[in-house]
């Protein structure tokens, strides 16, 4: 992904992202009661700073061509196992604490996690979330009562 | 006046040294030093990550504890900084510069001694400006309507998008993105739900902490993870060590003090973040020296005066933060959140309101640093082992350590959906070179520029000129729009000079 953005200028995705953003909240903020300056309504504050964020992004747009600076990009290489591992650990820990309780949730957000790292093995990783599930247990269920049942089931 | 501050800052004394309070602060500064010093994590994640446990407590240890935690970690970046070239909180990276090579001449311990001189001066310094400086403001409160406070506003969020490091076009657009989230849920004056995308959860708002820590945890971790290289490091510091020789002292006195009044003028100033400060202090200090070929290789000039002007600055920021409720940047931002979600409200009216409070964050700030300078003494060795702890040991935990904070807070899952879609979309901002920093602020300030601006044109009946009528705001206005014409000034300039170059190949 990165490689792509380098070949383009990254200023056109970032000016085009804050453009298309500021006009679906515009226009999002439109569907409220806008009101007048007088009496606003909800929908006031909203649609001028959906306007404003427009704005800014076509001004980043326009002078997008002229931020070119060569031999200043030092864009890192994508780390997509990394970035998966740490996106699926969350979600994880979403799913099993909803289904299985603190413990498992616990165990599975830093094994995932752990496994993103090209230097820890299975072993360490098993080893490192072995440990925070008894940090769990003990600190945050026994000692500080968190409301998060160690087990639960659905 | 200044004695009445006087007797109020004894009073804050009083306040800070109840056995409880000292308890939180001495608890705030020693956890606060730990995150600090381990690597790749900063003041932000330190902070955020403990702002769930605050919540249940009475607001004046809460806020002190939030204090020591910032500063302690601050005094960890520190460590980070000089002994190992690695700088965890932006600030530090200055200090990178000649703390490093005077670690690798063995002198690691005396840059440190020295930081902990430079840092205590300078707050201290900082204290004395805060009991001058408040009654000023508390005499100018009550003149302060919604009109003044949204102009102030607007100044706050204006310097802290186009002060950030990168483009200013760039900040702004992230502070505009940090008020739209701080739309996020019920409107309080018609009851409207905007922006929840027809989901529950988002009706009341965004939390905080879910913000905080996808955007300064998250997104770090996904910046770095497989990227922090390994650091070993053979040096050891003895307390002995850190005792600067005289001659030393003399040669980083004046930086010392240099450093300090740049931060203190910094202080003041809303919006401009500590980088900044300790950039400006680092080569003022090279532009007066009279042998500048010594910094970057171990100046003890050069740790000393960005040391002494972040300090100063924290110290000072506090003034802005907590009587205007203009946050300085990303952590003090975070600070006014955790007072808001207490019930205060940071503003003109706060210093007399609520005395006990601000003095004793004052007077606590002064223990704290006294109790960072006893704690780093006998706990150095341990915090130079912490800093060997590999990076992928400790990111897996402090996802953990996110995801139950982040939890407790609400007892809800789906405030960690928000986390991990804030570092996601912290992350492709990050890759797009926009600075995340000022979505914080935008967000926290986001409501009260809201209401302060409905409530002005209420007051005025629509008419926008009530900005530059009134003469307080209307020299706000001013400042924002010289602010504006210097950035656009710069920008022209840059452009021009680009074309020059290349009419002219080289």
């Amino acid at each position: 992904m990165s490689s792509f953005i380098n070949k383009y200028n990254k200023d056109y995705y970032g000016g085009g992202l804050m453009l298309v953003l500021g006009l679906a909240a515009a226009c999002q903020g439109a569907s409220y009661k806008v009101g007048s300056l007088i009496r606003m309504g909800p929908g006031f504050f909203p649609v001028a700073l959906g306007v404003l964020l427009a704005l800014t992004g076509a001004a980043i747009l326009l002078g997008a061509k002229s931020a070119i600076k060569p031999g200043e990009d030092k864009q890192l290489p994508s780390e997509w196992r990394g970035w998966s591992c740490i996106t699926l650990s969350l979600v994880a820990f979403v799913a099993l604490g909803k289904y299985g309780g603190l413990l498992p949730a616990t165990f599975a957000i830093t094994f995932i996690a752990a496994m993103g790292d090209r230097k820890n093995t299975i072993l360490s990783a098993l080893m490192l979330a072995a440990a925070m599930s008894v940090i769990a247990v003990v600190v945050f269920w026994w000692a500080l009562h968190m409301q998060f049942p160690l087990f639960r089931w659905g | 006046m200044i004695g009445q501050s006087i007797t109020d800052l004894m009073h804050g004394f009083g306040v800070a040294l109840e056995l409880h309070n000292l308890m939180w602060s001495f608890f705030g500064v020693l956890i606060g030093n730990l995150i600090g010093v381990l690597p790749g994590m900063g003041a932000l994640s330190a902070i955020s990550m403990l702002l769930p446990l605050t919540y249940t407590m009475h607001p004046i240890p809460a806020i002190l504890m939030l204090a020591g935690i910032f500063y302690g970690s601050q005094y960890g970046g520190a460590i980070g900084a000089i002994l190992l070239n690695l700088p965890c909180h932006p600030p530090h990276a200055v200090t990178c510069l000649d703390g490093y090579p005077l670690t690798r001449q063995g002198k690691g311990g005396t840059a440190l001694g020295i930081t902990m001189i430079s840092s205590f001066f300078a707050a201290s310094f900082g204290i004395i400006v805060m009991i001058f400086a408040s009654p000023l403001l508390v005499s100018i409160a009550f003149k302060f309507g919604p009109t003044e406070i949204f102009a102030i506003m607007l100044l706050g969020l204006l310097c802290g998008g186009t002060m950030a490091r990168g483009s200013p076009l760039k900040g702004v657009a992230m502070t505009i993105i940090g008020l739209l989230i701080g739309i996020v849920g019920t409107d309080v004056n018609s009851g409207t739900a905007r922006f929840d995308f027809g989901l529950i959860e988002l009706s009341d708002k965004i939390e905080l902490v879910a913000l905080a820590l996808g955007l300064f945890g998250v997104t770090e971790f996904l910046r770095s993870v497989n990227r922090m290289e390994a650091v070993g490091t053979g040096s050891k510091v003895r307390m002995r060590d850190m005792r600067p020789s005289k001659a030393e002292m003399k040669q980083a006195f004046f930086p010392m003090v240099r450093g300090t009044l740049i931060g203190t003028m910094f202080g003041a100033m809303p919006g401009t973040g500590p980088t900044i400060t300790t950039f400006i202090a680092y080569a003022f200090e090279r532009k007066i020296s009279k042998t500048p070929e010594r910094f970057g290789h171990g100046a003890i000039e050069g740790v000393a005066a960005p040391e002494a002007a972040s300090h100063s600055k924290t110290q000072v920021d506090f003034i802005p933060t907590m009587s205007l409720g203009i946050p300085g940047d990303a952590v003090m931002a975070l600070i006014l959140g955790a007072l808001l979600i207490q019930g205060i409200q940071p503003g003109p009216q706060l210093i007399t309101e609520h005395a006990d409070l601000f003095w004793g964050l004052i007077a606590s700030f002064w223990i704290g640093n006294v109790l960072l300078v006893i704690l780093n003494v006998p706990l150095m060795g341990v915090w130079v082992r912490l800093l060997q702890v590999p990076y992928r040991f400790l990111y897996p935990s402090a996802l953990f350590f996110i995801a139950v904070g982040v939890y407790s807070t609400n007892n809800s899952l789906f405030e960690i959906g928000e986390v991990l879609v804030f570092g996601l979309v912290g992350a492709l901002f990050v890759i797009l070179d926009f600075p995340v920093a000022p979505i914080l602020l935008g967000y926290v300030l986001g409501p009260m520029v809201e209401e302060n601006f409905r409530r002005a044109m209420l007051l005025s009946r629509g008419d926008m000129m009530v900005f530059i009528e009134k003469p307080i705001s209307a020299a706000f206005i001013t400042l924002c729009a010289l602010l504006v014409l210097t950035q656009v000034f710069f920008a022209f300039r840059a452009a021009l000079r680009k074309r020059r170059e290349q009419a002219m190949p080289v």
